[in-house]
């Protein structure tokens, strides 16, 4: 059993990674050397990390363009990333997909997508998967509140909760689609009971409190472990950063500088780090830099892929 | 055919956004709908302000539910409505083939005409920089191949806003296909509502000695290679189809009788595509009678790729366009033509 001072260390650790790496993409980003769409997940942090921290290694993560944090959170190799996101020769698809499809199949993170919800569904079959073979690991399956919105959603709830699958489905609502916010598209906030009538346990966790999403996440893989069928948490968040690219975006006027503050005055990367003694905190935080700082040389120096690679890879050989 | 009342340039976008105002202050009926249409870049200032010129519900923002907002609008229409559905990636679509496909298309046919079905579903192609598998696609040719759907690409302002308004008016389902790259495009607009009738094609360079078709944006790309083609003495016609269903194979044929040589530049796939239907069209009007020059020229055989060298090499651009066509009429020779800058590409900067 690792201690509570190691587990927080490996908490922040992972916290602090994801946030300075996409702080970095964003500082960046004006240089051109990263010519695709990212979507950061700055201040939505807590919620890869918490559900991850409750997870095992071999288990199973499926999740969304929006994937930075959780492809780092599960444990996905950073030179490949960045590499990937600079379209070279060593990123975790040769440069050909760019970041909104991260994968890193060693971890267990499996290829994000760039349409809405696709991958819930693919989440419970590989559930179903597991179960068929008698496997104790698990499937967690992370999208946006807008993506149950999709038909596939519901379809994949009742799915799942017939065939009491193990897999922990987590919403990441960090309230808005695109421009588009909650209100404009949901007639009640009631997305936990609408769940709940599958016979999907169902919680929120409102303020986006690592430690209260790992304690939830935690119970939640327990009883899924059991064969206890599918488990659900609406975890609250927040997007800093415009929906794409590395902006602010405060001037389009949908969404109030009141919220962002209230939002940002629950930091979860700087409370946590409050909490480790300063030079715990200092050594953790010159790994994490040192690390990074290694990432992005190693982007920049790796090649692009040779042309006739667009060739390759159209059919699995 | 409309007449140019007053002598104004405007852009792509804009003229989508005045057919449509002008359509929406014709008939009550019309209305607009789709993911972020009230937002306020409001789809690249085609639905731009819309809620506000009309009123919030005459161009709405919805759930991100294209399966089931297609069905609402093929009802709305049964109930004598106008909808218009805004799709931000022509991707999206993929989402929306069942109800498309399956009742859309198939509704005047299975009522012997007692149901109309006057929708129009705008496709957005998305190529920009690194939009990658999922964000760049162009599936008309899915839709061309279905009887009860028609298809239209127009490349100009002129025909982007009397196609728009033909759509509209339409009573059958239009799928309205829209290239990013083309919008903020200038050109000369009439200021009153006209409608560019489907089936037309319309032939934007003469030429005597290869005939070229450009689907969508890549009209740009045809153009600047017939320019590059004058430098070796090739004098090329560029067609735009405007339509792709109804398709005016008519036009193509007359220019091909001209010059014996076809390019069909598409701006998706070859394969099964729209460029192989127009190439088959033209092979059996002239089959017997002439032998004809044919090539086809669309994205390469793969999913769009993000990094940029793979996508440079994935997409036709104006260079290999022109080589196409230079191969057509000299069989095995060797030619470079000179690199022609396709701004709209080389100045575009994200993030999306
Ligand atoms: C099926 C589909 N429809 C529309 C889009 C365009 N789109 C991309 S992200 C997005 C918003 C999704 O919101 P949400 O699920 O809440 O995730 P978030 O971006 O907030 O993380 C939309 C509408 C898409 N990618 N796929
Ligand atoms: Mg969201």
């Amino acid at each position: 059993m690792m201690d509570a001072q190691d587990d927080l260390v490996n908490l922040y650790r992972s916290l602090f990674l994801i946030r300075r790496v996409e702080e970095r993409i964003a500082e960046i980003y004006h240089t051109d050397k990263i010519k695709s769409p990212v979507h950061l997940s700055i201040g939505q942090e807590s919620v890869s990390v918490g559900v991850c921290a409750a997870m095992r290694p071999d288990d199973i993560a499926f999740g969304t363009y929006r994937g930075h944090a959780l492809y780092l959170a599960k444990g996905g190799d950073l030179n490949a990333m960045i590499s990937e996101l600079y379209g070279k020769a060593a990123g975790c698809a040769r440069g050909k997909a760019g970041s909104m499809h991260l994968v890193d199949m060693a971890v267990g993170m499996m290829p994000t997508s760039a349409i809405v919800a696709t991958t819930i569904p693919q989440a419970v079959g590989y559930a179903m998967a597991l179960k068929m073979r008698g496997s104790n690991q698990m499937v967690a399956v992370f999208f946006g509140d807008g993506s149950t919105e999709e038909g596939v959603f519901s379809e994949s709830l009742n799915f799942a909760a017939l065939k009491k699958l193990p897999i922990l489905f987590v919403c990441e609502n960090n309230l808005y689609a695109i421009y588009s916010s909650m209100k404009a598209r949901w007639p009640a906030d009631n997305l936990c009971d609408r769940v709940a009538s599958y016979g999907i346990p169902a919680a929120r966790i409102a303020d986006g409190d690592l430690d209260a999403i790992r304690t939830a996440a935690s119970a939640a893989v327990t009883a899924i472990r059991r064969g206890n069928g599918p488990q659900f948490l609406e975890c609250m968040t927040y997007r800093w950063h415009d929906h794409v690219g590395p902006g602010e975006d405060l001037h389009i006027g949908y969404r109030t500088a009141e919220e962002l503050a209230a939002w940002k005055a629950k930091d979860q990367v700087a409370l946590t780090g409050a909490r480790l003694a300063p030079d715990v905190r200092a050594r953790v935080e010159q790994a994490v830099e040192d690390a990074i700082d290694a990432a992005f040389a190693f982007a920049e120096q790796d090649l692009f892929p040779d042309v006739a690679e667009l060739h390759d890879h159209v059919f699995h050989q | 055919m409309s007449s140019i009342s007053e002598n104004r340039e405007i852009t792509y976008a804009e003229a989508l956004h005045e057919a449509t105002v002008q359509e929406m202050e014709r008939d009550s009926g019309v209305f607009v709908f789709g993911l972020g249409v009230d937002d306020p870049k409001g789809m690249y200032g085609s639905t731009r302000d819309l809620h506000t010129m009309f009123s919030p519900d005459r161009n709405f923002d919805t759930p991100l539910s294209e399966d089931a907002m297609t069905g609402v609008a093929i009802g709305a229409a049964m109930a004598g409505m106008r909808p218009i559905h805004v799709h931000q990636r022509m991707d999206f679509l993929l989402l929306c083939m069942n109800q498309l496909v399956n009742c859309a298309a198939k509704a005047s046919y299975v009522t012997a005409g007692a149901v109309a079905m006057p929708i129009v579903v705008r496709g957005i192609i998305g190529r920009s920089w690194g939009q990658g598998a999922q964000h760049s696609q162009a599936v008309h040719s899915m839709f061309m191949h279905v009887p009860g759907l028609k298809v239209v690409a127009p490349t100009t302002p002129h025909d982007a806003k009397g196609c728009m308004i033909a759509a509209i008016r339409d009573n059958n389902p239009v799928i309205f296909m829209e290239h990013r790259m083309l919008y903020q495009l200038r050109g000369f607009v009439p200021t009153e509502a006209y409608e560019v009738p489907f089936g037309k094609a319309r032939v934007l360079r003469k030429g005597r000695d290869v005939t070229i078709v450009g689907i969508s944006h890549p009209i740009l790309d045809c153009l600047r290679a017939a320019n590059s083609l004058d430098a070796v003495g090739i004098s090329a016609e560029v067609i735009d189809p405007v339509s792709l269903a109804p398709l005016d194979i008519d036009t193509i044929a007359d220019s091909v009788s001209k010059t014996g040589s076809l390019l069909v530049v598409d701006t998706s796939w070859t394969n099964c595509g729209a460029s192989a239907e127009i190439v088959a069209q033209i092979a059996e009007r002239f089959a017997g009678d002439r032998a004809v020059r044919l090539r086809r020229l669309g994205y390469a055989p793969t999913s769009c790729p993000t990094t940029k060298p793979l996508e440079n090499a994935f997409y036709p651009d104006a260079a290999s366009i022109a080589q196409a066509a230079f191969g057509l009429l000299h069989k095995g020779e060797e030619w470079r033509p000179l690199a022609t800058e396709a701004k709209e590409i080389t100045e575009f900067r994200g993030p999306f």
